[in-house]
């Protein structure tokens, strides 16, 4: 790892003040970042921690009913805390183990926008809203591509906001190594239809299954998903699957998760 | 076989904890990371970032002017050094020695791996010595790299190593002068099974990385090597005499607590090298501390084989023939005992559990732009009962016949028995382990359960597996003839405190085993004290005799019976100082229960009071013998030994996704007899979780160019504890080894050599019982393979 200054800030504006400093670069729970700057894959001169901002943390209900996570709540938070939201505890109760889960958080997975992470899938299939501290930005929009985000540099994610539904799930199955999603697939139903967001899968990083959505709206149920499938063009291919087989796994993973959401 | 007294005394037999764990688990363990010299500077080695490539030059002079920089070194630094030695010379089929490159310390013209070291700097702290790495301009010009083993051996390809005549290390033939009788057999066979595969590559991932700390007395010219190896007097010879020319008595080698080897740590390796030069030319300690990256591109790997095996069988399914074609990859440099892995660890272990009378195996040995591959849990033997144990099973299936009796219709019956592959096995009884493994595994309560795994949506499959192994690699006069440049025999030094505590000094080294907890008990037992009074030394070449070390389950069957020996000159001596204070005749003195008595009286001394006599010897046979009681005994046996043992593994194939669970694990293991079966329970453990790992996880993948794809664990999977069953084993009632005093066998690696196969015939015979023609899928039985798998067939 390279040197580097670390500041604490307490509250959004001191942290918005400290990424204006040159190469200055945003911490939240480390477990892509530190891994990263210890094989010396990156040299940011500040690194500024958004963990211990109070009004970044924890769980709530708005007036409009919407479930809102703090950027910096972590996984392990989420899992104990979103017990509204069943589909959104059981993608958090999954992610690494209990040591990434108490240190990983929201913010950070989803500025990231790993492939393979869970977090775009549930903020993607739940129709969340990415707050930052300048805008809100509809999960639609914020997922731009692998490791790509419609977040600017030096923007912060504060909080995000997801529509309950009436019946949720996630069902990944696990890249054996790494434990990440070698497909993931995140299922909620709402009474204005069905989404269904995929992670894992794609060259272009997670993604909605419209054909799936569509036909899940009109029914929804395991049968619905007969016949359905997606291409293996564009899908990933490395050491753990080939398109073809994540292509399969798409269809196995959303039937899986329409048959557990509650 | 617990005897009478093992509870009196935690003796053999007892399964006492293990007192190593208290400090391994309170955190004062002592790992060779934990020491730190006064005045210490760290070393970086800057690494090959390609597979292949021409050093053109080297520009360190912006890098040696960085801050807390002490020297760095190249190549060229090292041209009066040995090449690092490969400890074993095979001679191919045509009577030639293999062809042996150069290894330098730090490469000198070209770099021929991913990780090659080509430079070091050692400065005042590790971050200031990886900034310089930076800082040095290399151009390296880039070659094609060889990765795969046949296109290696292809006319015109891309040498290795320049100097060489080709990438073929040796061309290796056993039995040769069965070559023929073989391919006539295979020829006249009423039915031939033919299986190709792959056993992969694997990194060992022991739990702690390797650490090096040279130090350098300039008042007394010696040398001292802190460094994580499973044989400290190896590694002294090797490096003393081979490479740096230090005489071993100005050459100290310390491997205090080590944390895992499983063979990663048998080697020497370049860093120790460097590290207890630069020492000297710095005259500062030195140390290095791998980190895990490094650990993947420097600790030599495993396995990696590709085999075509052939079993040939008569009308009535009795084998006739065996014949293998396998090549090995060496790796891009011949790691300490590589040669001897592919070759005498493999071939001589083609005949199995059965009669088969004509085997026939050939190895091509294979250098590639890969990490070395050497010894790893197993060593060889998995490789062997990977494939004969896999052609068994299609064999069966093939003909139509149940895969246990025709195993059992071919097993070697009477002991001891001369394989056609040179050992000659000294006691086994396969029939009675197979009925343990039955009764154990529940093997008619399958059906049901595959019934009941089917009403899930899942597949489900029972394999099986026999094998037998070599331990204890032995005697030194004939693995000399083989090949070995080293003896293996094992030493121990007995010593008797005045007050009757003992200190065992071992050539053994435990880095995991349990030595000194298993020790004990056999000293404890022949004595009579109890196992807390005996303590072991080891690790350190200061304070133990010249031992060869640990590997290839060998410690309780040769260490264990030099401390046997050494322990039985103990007693001798001690009986005649007890007979002089009794005054009877040494003839007429027993010990039992720390107890002297003299025969036919009431006469008893404590086994203290002769302890004392020895060390204050006023009334003492000082005509007769020496004061003190202290005994050495180097121990060279006449035999390997012979573990065996039938397993049984039942897996559910998700047919969905293709994931493999393995559902129940049974063993049923002959080791002889066993010391302490709780710690054999747990080496038996965790060599069935490695097996496991490379059955269904474990990927050393290099891609085209020589890249590691599978460089962390990202992407290298290893076993957890969630991936393996409760596992059911059994140990009890073997047929003791015949030719050393223990009775023993060795344990540490049957788990990783017998689970293989047992994996994988369990994931066929689920697929086939889907319905699916899968006759065989390479390991890593991975969930992508097996639905792809089940697409085709």
């Amino acid at each position: 790892m390279y040197a580097f200054e670390i500041e604490r800030p307490e509250t959004v504006e001191e942290a918005i003040k400290a990424l204006s400093r040159d190469e200055a670069q945003p911490l939240g729970g480390g477990q892509t970042l530190i891994p990263t700057l210890k094989q010396r894959l990156a040299m940011p001169s500040v690194l500024v921690s958004l963990t211990g901002i109070a009004a970044m943390r924890g769980i709530c209900t708005d007036d409009a009913g919407l479930l809102c996570i703090g950027g910096g709540t972590t996984h392990g938070e989420v899992a104990a805390g979103a017990d509204k939201f069943a589909g959104l505890a059981m993608m958090a109760a999954k992610i690494g183990d209990p040591a990434v889960r108490n240190r990983g958080t929201m913010g950070g997975s989803l500025a990231n926008n790993d492939p393979s992470a869970c977090w775009p899938a549930a903020a993607l299939g739940a129709g969340a809203t990415i707050v930052t501290d300048k805008r809100e930005i509809a999960a639609d929009d914020f997922f731009q591509g692998m490791f790509d985000t419609a977040r600017d540099e030096g923007e912060i994610i504060t909080e995000a906001k997801f529509p309950v539904p009436e019946k949720s799930a996630y069902a990944k199955f696990e890249q054996p190594a790494s434990r990440f999603a070698l497909v993931a697939a995140f299922v909620a139903k709402y009474s204005g239809g069905v989404r269904v967001a995929i992670t894992g899968a794609s060259e272009s990083g997670v993604f909605r299954w419209t054909e799936a959505e569509e036909a899940l709206g009109r029914d929804f149920g395991p049968g619905a998903l007969d016949g359905l499938h997606v291409e293996p063009d564009g899908m990933i291919g490395d050491l753990h699957g080939t398109p073809e087989y994540r292509a399969h796994l798409v269809g196995v993973m959303t039937r899986r998760a329409v048959e557990a959401a509650r | 076989m617990p005897k009478d007294n093992a509870s009196d005394h935690g003796g053999i037999g007892a399964s006492p904890k293990r007192r190593e764990d208290i400090r391994f688990l309170s955190g004062t363990g002592k790992y060779t990371d934990d020491i730190n010299l006064r005045g210490q500077a760290y070393v970086h080695f800057l690494r090959s970032d390609i597979a292949h490539g021409k050093i053109n030059s080297l520009d360190l002079s912006e890098a040696e002017q960085m801050p807390g920089v002490l020297r760095i070194f190249t190549g060229a630094d090292f041209k009066d050094a040995g090449s690092i030695p490969c400890g074993w010379q095979v001679t191919d089929r045509f009577g030639n020695p293999m062809q042996e490159p150069r290894h330098p310390v730090l490469c000198e013209t070209h770099v021929r791996h991913v990780g090659d070291p080509y430079a070091a700097i050692v400065a005042e702290t590790r971050e200031q010595a990886r900034d310089a790495a930076e800082a040095i301009i290399a151009d390296i010009e880039e070659l094609p790299a060889v990765v795969d083993m046949a296109e290696a051996l292809e006319d015109g390809a891309t040498k290795v190593h320049e100097d060489l005549t080709s990438n073929l290390c040796f061309d290796w033939g056993f039995v040769e002068e069965n070559k023929q009788a073989v391919d006539d057999a295979i020829k006249n066979a009423a039915h031939v099974t033919t299986v190709e595969l792959i056993n992969n590559r694997l990194v060992p991932n022991a739990m702690e990385p390797r650490v090096a700390i040279g130090d350098y007395n300039r008042g007394t010219g010696e040398h001292t090597l802190y460094t994580t190896s499973q044989n400290p007097h190896v590694i002294r010879l090797l490096m003393g005499a081979f490479v740096l020319n230090i005489p071993e008595h100005k050459l100290r080698v310390v491997a205090p607590d080590v944390g895992g080897g499983f063979g990663s740590k048998i080697y020497h390796y370049a860093e120790e090298a460097f590290c207890t030069y630069a020492a000297k030319a710095l005259n500062r300690p030195v140390k290095w501390t791998c980190t895990r990256s490094e650990a993947f591109l420097s600790d030599a790997q495993a396995r990696d084989h590709v085999t075509k095996i052939e079993l040939a069988l008569d009308k009535d399914n009795n084998f006739t023939a065996v014949r293998t074609d396998t090549l090995a990859n060496m790796g891009a440099y011949l790691s300490t005992f590589a040669p001897s892995i592919p070759t005498w660890l493999h071939g001589t272990l083609m005949a199995g559990n059965y009669k088969t009378p004509l085997v026939y195996v050939n190895v091509r040995a294979v250098f590639t732009n890969t990490v070395a591959v050497d010894a790893y849990r197993g060593a060889g033997r998995p490789e062997a009962t990977y494939q004969l144990e896999r052609v068994i099973d299609q064999a069966a299936r093939e003909l139509g016949v149940d895969p246990i009796a025709l195993r059992r219709q071919n097993f070697v019956t009477e002991f001891p028995y001369q394989t056609p592959v040179a050992v000659e096995y000294d006691s086994g009884d396969f029939n009675r382990l197979m009925d343990k493994l039955e009764a154990k595994a529940d093997l008619g309560g399958f059906a049901a359960r595959r019934k009941e795994s089917e009403k899930n949506g899942k597949l489900r499959g029972v394999g099986i597996n026999c094998f037998i192994e070599a331990c204890g690699i032995a005697p030194s006069n004939l693995v000399g003839q083989l090949g070995a440049r080293a003896g293996l025999y094992e030493s121990a030094t007995v010593r008797v405190n005045a007050t009757g505590g003992i200190t065992v000094m071992t050539g053994s080294h435990s880095h995991g085993q349990g030595h000194e907890t298993v020790f004990p008990q056999v000293v404890a037992d022949m004595i009579g004290i109890d196992a807390s009074m005996i303590e072991i030394e080891h690790g350190d070449t200061a304070n133990t005799p010249m031992g060869m070390g640990t590997y290839g389950s060998r410690s309780i069957a040769v260490g264990g019976s030099a401390m046997v020996r050494a322990t039985e000159k103990i007693i001798a001596k001690a009986k005649k100082i007890a007979a002089h204070i009794m005054e009877a005749s040494d003839g007429d003195i027993e010990l039992k229960d720390g107890k002297f008595t003299v025969a036919g009286t009431d006469k008893s001394l404590a086994w203290g009071d002769v302890t004392l006599a020895a060390y204050v010897p006023h009334n003492y046979p000082l005509d007769e013998v020496e004061p003190g009681l202290e005994e050495t005994a180097f121990y060279d046996p006449n035999n390997f030994t012979y573990p065996s043992g039938a397993y049984a593994c039942e897996v559910e194939v998700d047919p969905e996704t293709g994931k493999v669970t393995i559902e129940r694990f049974t063993t049923a293991d002959d080791f002889g007899n066993v010391v302490n079966p709780m710690i054999v329970d747990g080496q038996v453990h965790g060599g069935l979780t490695q097996g496991i790992g490379q059955a269904l996880m474990e990927n050393c993948s290099y891609d085209a160019d020589g890249q590691l794809l599978s460089a962390s664990y990202m992407d290298y999977c290893m076993p957890r504890a969630d991936d393996v069953p409760f596992f059911v084993v059994d140990h009890s009632d073997g047929t003791p080894c015949t030719h050393n005093p223990l009775g023993v066998k060795g344990c540490g690696e049957a788990g990783a050599i017998g689970s293989t196969p047992t994996v994988v015939n369990a994931v066929i015979d689920a697929l086939q019982s889907g319905g699916h023609d899968v006759p065989h899928i390479d390991m890593p039985v991975t969930p992508s393979r097996v639905w792809a798998a089940m697409q085709q067939g």
